[in-house]
């Protein structure tokens, strides 16, 4: 068994009345990428959220290789290495490309390790590198997504958590953004990423969850989840 | 005319400054601080103390003392706006605009009656007084205490510009103003990069504070309120939020007023200075600098 990157026991998340999280329980295991799959309001974004310490669960712990971060500030659990790619890539839009990916090394001081992490991201995106002195608010849709994951790669992801980053890409870009994400995780980096497009997640992931209101109701490997007669249903739009 | 736009230029440079830490406020948390320029009074107050303090050395190098106590009273002021932020506004953030809003008001009123409790409610004569050499630009009298002043204040200015451009920390400033949350992803301290901008900002107004009193030689607990104001109109005119902008927004304030007073004469100063906050709000609410960048979706 490979050691333990994130595991999630039995969190409960509530927004005043609404209970966004019951006992959801998860793992990601070192240089995993693991698929979150569910609907709209399932409670994926609740999830990263609640590890990256924007939102605070009710009950349950949260691990980071074994270590309990569940009341870590967010800037601290940064700093761990666990980064937060959030939904609708939130690209600070008036700073430059360059900048935004400066953000996402704010934590890193030491400036060769700055500096090689920039480098690493403009040549895994050379997209980024032309359009190095532009506007992040002025890059298309698929672009913005690219400067996303860069700007998590600077800051030197140990686990990377992805919210829906094929939202609104044409299927071309998807296969893209997937094969970015591949091969950020081949180089190491575990992955939990959540999508709504369970198709293009399955072709990338090891493993698999299922969550419905807030409920883990199926897991499995990729393949396994590929063949389920429920998800490909509910997710995969039928045979 | 040209000493028209130099005393335009030179009260300018003082509503830039007070300003700026409007704006800075108001770009990072959106709140419109109106205890601002009461800190300006501050400053003010505790330049006035340290020149007291420090007596019989200020005489002879009144410009030289007047710059310790400025660095001073910057420190004094940019603290008390980050216990201000501390105390009164950080607790709301999550609170209604309005609530926040009425915070301010009444941390203004505290900071302007709390000073007259420890200083009294006299107007006080600055203990050194900036006069003397006359120089004469192109028919404009000039003296050599406004270029000292109006070079310290650019000199802060530019300052601030390459913080918030080129550090990290301003960079850090920028990405909260724009999306507070996204900047905590980033691994951002964010109340700490609110308080920074709270102790920028303050000490900026500070150190008008002490510029106005050894320049104009009399302050008062009040003070800080119309300034406040014209900072505040300042900040609408060039685009409150906007550094540039607000820095363009005290220029042509100063120089509106400069000639709005030549025109009408001088008790139509603050009418003026207030018509054009009011027009500017209903015509140009961005200012003039404002808007000018994409917004996000
Ligand atoms: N800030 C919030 N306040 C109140 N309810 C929320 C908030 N965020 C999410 N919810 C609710 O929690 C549930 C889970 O939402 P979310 O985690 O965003 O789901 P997903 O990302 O799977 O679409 C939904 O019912 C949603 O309406
Ligand atoms: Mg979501």
């Amino acid at each position: 068994m490979k050691t333990t990157a994130l595991e999630l026991t039995d969190l409960d998340v509530r927004y005043g009345g609404v209970q966004a999280l019951r006992g959801l329980s998860l793992t990601v295991a070192e240089g995993e990428i693991v698929a979150l799959l569910g609907n709209n309001g399932a409670g994926k974004t609740t999830t990263l959220s609640t590890v990256s310490g924007l939102v605070r669960p009710a009950g349950g712990t949260v691990r980071h290789e074994g270590q309990d971060i569940t009341r870590s500030s967010p800037p601290s659990i940064v700093e761990r290495g666990l980064i937060h790619v959030p939904e609708g890539r939130r690209i600070f839009s008036t700073l430059t490309v360059h900048e935004n990916l400066l953000m996402g090394g704010y934590p890193v001081r030491d400036q060769a390790t700055l500096r090689r992490r920039l480098d690493r991201a403009y040549e895994l995106l050379p997209r980024l590198a032309e359009r190095r002195a532009q506007q992040g608010g002025t890059l298309s849709g698929g672009e913005q997504q690219m400067l996303a994951i860069g700007r998590a790669l600077v800051a030197g992801p140990r686990l990377l958590m992805l919210d829906e980053p094929s939202m609104g890409l044409a299927p071309l870009l998807v296969t893209a953004v997937m094969d970015v994400i591949r091969d950020i995780n081949a180089e190491g980096t575990s992955v939990l990423l959540v999508e709504q497009n369970a198709k293009a997640a399955l072709k990338i992931a090891h493993r698999g969850y299922v969550i419905e209101n807030g409920e883990c109701t199926l897991d499995g490997s990729a393949a396994e989840l590929s063949a389920d007669s429920r998800v490909v249903e509910a997710y995969l739009g039928g045979v | 005319m040209s000493q028209l736009i130099w005393n335009g230029l030179f009260v300018g440079s003082f509503y830039a400054l007070v300003a700026l830490g409007y704006s800075m406020v108001y770009g990072i948390i959106k709140l419109l601080n109106f205890a601002h320029g009461d800190l300006y009074m501050l400053g003010a107050f505790s330049g006035f103390a340290m020149l007291g303090a420090m007596g019989g050395l200020v005489k002879s190098q009144s410009l030289l003392a007047l710059f310790i106590v400025l660095l001073l009273a910057m420190l004094t002021t940019g603290l008390s706006g980050v216990v201000l932020e501390r105390v009164a506004y950080r607790p709301l953030r999550r609170a209604p605009r309005l609530a926040l809003l009425i915070t301010a008001v009444g941390a203004s009123f505290a900071l302007e009656y709390g000073t007259r409790i420890v200083a009294g409610a006299n107007p006080k004569v600055y203990p050194v007084r900036l006069g003397g050499t006359t120089l004469h630009v192109f028919g404009a009298r000039i003296t050599v205490q406004q270029l000292a002043l109006v070079g310290v204040a650019v000199a802060l200015m530019v300052a601030l510009h390459l913080l918030i451009t080129r550090s990290r920390q301003g960079r850090a400033m920028r990405a909260i103003a724009l999306d507070p949350r996204a900047a905590l992803l980033m691994g951002v301290d964010v109340d700490k990069v609110i308080a920074r901008t709270f102790f920028i900002g303050s000490a900026l107004a500070g150190a008008a504070g002490v510029m106005a009193g050894g320049y104009y030689g009399k302050i008062d607990f009040l003070m800080g309120f119309i300034i406040g104001l014209k900072a505040f109109t300042a900040a609408v005119i060039g685009g409150i939020g906007n550094m540039q902008g607000t820095m363009l927004g005290g220029l042509v304030l100063g120089l509106l007023e400069s000639f709005g007073t030549h025109w009408l004469g001088g008790e139509w100063r603050d009418v003026f200075a207030f018509g054009c906050l009011i027009l500017f709000l209903t015509v140009r609410p961005t200012g003039l600098l404002g808007e000018r960048v994409t917004e996000r979706v």
